[in-house]
């Protein structure tokens, strides 16, 4: 064989042993969690609210918590971050304030999550009197996906080809008619596809919740905005490192990572299958 | 210089026809993209129902031109202008004018063709829908007449509801013209309409234009000389952003008054 085909080898080689040490990684932390938590999920785990100081029962506050918690946080940031993304991305020149915005939003997306747990006590809580609230804990987790939705809208916005807006825009549309008839159709599973990812992130996070709105036990599901909510990421925080009998409800810990990462696992389905439907519709 | 200022009397007698409205004037027109000069100058006057043909090298700044027509450079921030562009009685840079009426009166098509995703009649009906009119009946008879002009309605007429995507190249290039005169242009500004088709389509398009100057003022860019020569009255050849020379088509490839024109036209450069 010649050298440059020993390259070829070697390189793609390399690059196949990188792929699977990334699918050998996920598939032991799921063999791992599965193999420990299915023997608990029964429907009264997830039908139930826990009992006996949380060593029994189920784990269903904390299902409908973050369940909550997620459609909050999806309402604050969609609109929002979407918009913003249009401004910037359609309207917005390219000045250096506008390239600061840009890069400032960037940034937030890289801040640790703690530290947007902290700006949601101090403003919601605080300034703004939420209290500790699934109020408070749904504008904190908002605030920490807007950057996401943000940035993952622009890029989908930029994808859609100028030559669509042009055209639209040489017919004697508006700005406004071209965006709205000639750019979101093209860019909406792109934005939305993000978004979701980002709203899936959102709805494992324990940090932002943490001084905001999630309660150590609830035996009921929230009622109101301003109640108090149980929280799957918090809770297995609770039942890994804060429990009485860490070793007797480890079980427990195990089941409630495995609905976890299930529900995770139905929104980024949820992505998959809105960006396809609208794939298809779109190519038709 | 003296060509630049052609005297629509004489050239309406050259040609032997009636009198042409003038329909454009240029007057003394520069732009700039950010320090670079990139038209200098330009006067120039074209003619209502006539093609104007534009040649000249890459870079000499012929599509700037074209775009100016319809403000379309309006889209680049670093652009700027100074001059006129008169169409009928109206200074298109009036701050009074709204820009998307302009557009309205002049239409434009893209060197590569561009399609919107959606069916062949949403594509065609789209500059009316977004003109506010919903009458379907209008609507349908507006797409077939669009269509039939641009000599596609043959070709697509039992398929209007399937995406315009499933087309040709050439197809999608006179379903963009059809697109473009769904709106009843007076103007119609081609950038090229022609470079990425083959010569059969190219001479569907070709003829397409000797039709349509009987309704419109056409502004065609050409990088294709023979082109020039065959669907245009009038050629304008354009070089490092100065419009060298200004006249009837058959006196620029015939007996053009510049060497440099000459030079040109014969393919000594460019």
């Amino acid at each position: 064989m010649k050298a440059r085909q020993w390259q070829q080898l070697i390189g793609f080689g390399t690059l196949k042993i990188c792929v699977a040490f990334v699918l050998l990684a996920l598939i032991i932390i799921a063999w791992d969690i599965y193999s420990k938590g299915h023997s608990v999920i029964t429907w009264e785990f997830l039908t139930a609210a826990p009992r006996n100081g949380m060593t029994e029962g189920g784990i269903y506050p904390a299902i409908v918590g973050t369940f909550y918690v997620t459609v909050l946080t999806a309402i604050i940031s969609i609109p929002l971050g979407m918009g913003c993304a249009i401004y910037l991305n359609e309207y917005a020149k390219d000045t250096a304030l506008t390239r600061i915005i840009r890069m400032a939003i960037r940034n937030l997306s890289g801040v640790p999550s703690i530290v947007y747990g902290l700006f949601g006590v101090v403003v919601f809580v605080q300034i703004l009197a939420f209290d500790t609230s699934i109020l408070s804990a749904g504008m904190t987790l908002g605030m920490m996906t807007l950057p996401w939705v943000i940035t993952s809208s622009e890029e989908a916005l930029k994808t859609v080809p100028q030559a669509y807006r042009d055209a639209s825009l040489a017919l004697g549309a508006t700005k406004w008619q071209t965006i709205w008839t000639n750019v979101l159709p093209y860019a909406v599973p792109g934005m939305l596809t993000g978004t979701i990812l980002g709203l899936a992130r959102a709805a494992g996070e324990t940090a932002p919740i943490l001084f905001t709105g999630a309660a150590f036990f609830l035996p009921f599901v929230p009622k109101s905005l301003s109640d108090q909510f149980m929280a799957l990421p918090y809770h297995l925080y609770i039942m890994s490192t804060q429990h009485h009998a860490i070793a007797k409800v480890r079980p427990l810990a195990y089941g409630t990572a495995l609905v976890l990462i299930g529900l995770v696992f139905i929104i980024n389905l949820v992505a998959f299958v809105i960006r396809y439907q609208l794939r298809k519709t779109k190519l038709e | 210089m003296n060509m630049k200022n052609l005297k629509q009397e004489k050239i309406a007698e050259d040609r032997g026809v009636e009198l042409n409205q003038l329909k454009i004037s240029v007057e003394n027109f520069n732009f700039y993209y950010g320090a670079v000069h990139a038209l200098k100058s330009v006067t120039m006057q074209i003619l209502e129902n006539t093609v104007v043909g534009i040649i000249g090298p890459s870079g000499c700044g012929k599509s700037t031109f074209l775009r100016s027509f319809n403000r379309m450079n309006d889209t680049i921030p670093s652009a700027r202008y100074e001059g006129k562009i008169v169409v009928d009685t109206q200074n298109i840079f009036d701050k009074e004018l709204d820009v998307v009426d302009l557009r309205r009166q002049v239409g434009m098509v893209f060197q590569k063709s561009n399609p919107f995703p959606k069916s062949i009649f949403d594509n065609v009906a789209y500059g009316l829908r977004i003109n506010g009119i919903k009458d379907r009946n209008f609507i349908e008879q507006r797409v077939e007449t669009s269509l039939k002009q641009s000599a596609l309605w043959n070709e697509v007429k039992d398929r209007l509801n399937k995406s315009a995507f499933a087309l040709s190249g050439g197809q999608q290039q006179r379903l963009c013209i059809a697109r473009a005169l769904a709106v009843q242009p007076e103007v119609l500004l081609l950038d090229e309409p022609a470079s990425a088709l083959d010569p059969i389509a190219t001479g569907k398009i070709e003829e397409l234009i000797h039709e349509l100057k009987l309704k419109y003022t056409i502004v065609i860019v050409t990088h294709n000389m023979q082109q020039a020569a065959r669907v245009s009255d009038y050629t304008a050849f354009f070089m490092l952003g100065e419009l060298v020379e200004y006249d009837k088509t058959s006196k620029i490839f015939t007996n053009p008054a510049k060497k440099i024109t000459e030079d040109y036209v014969t393919g000594r450069f460019g």
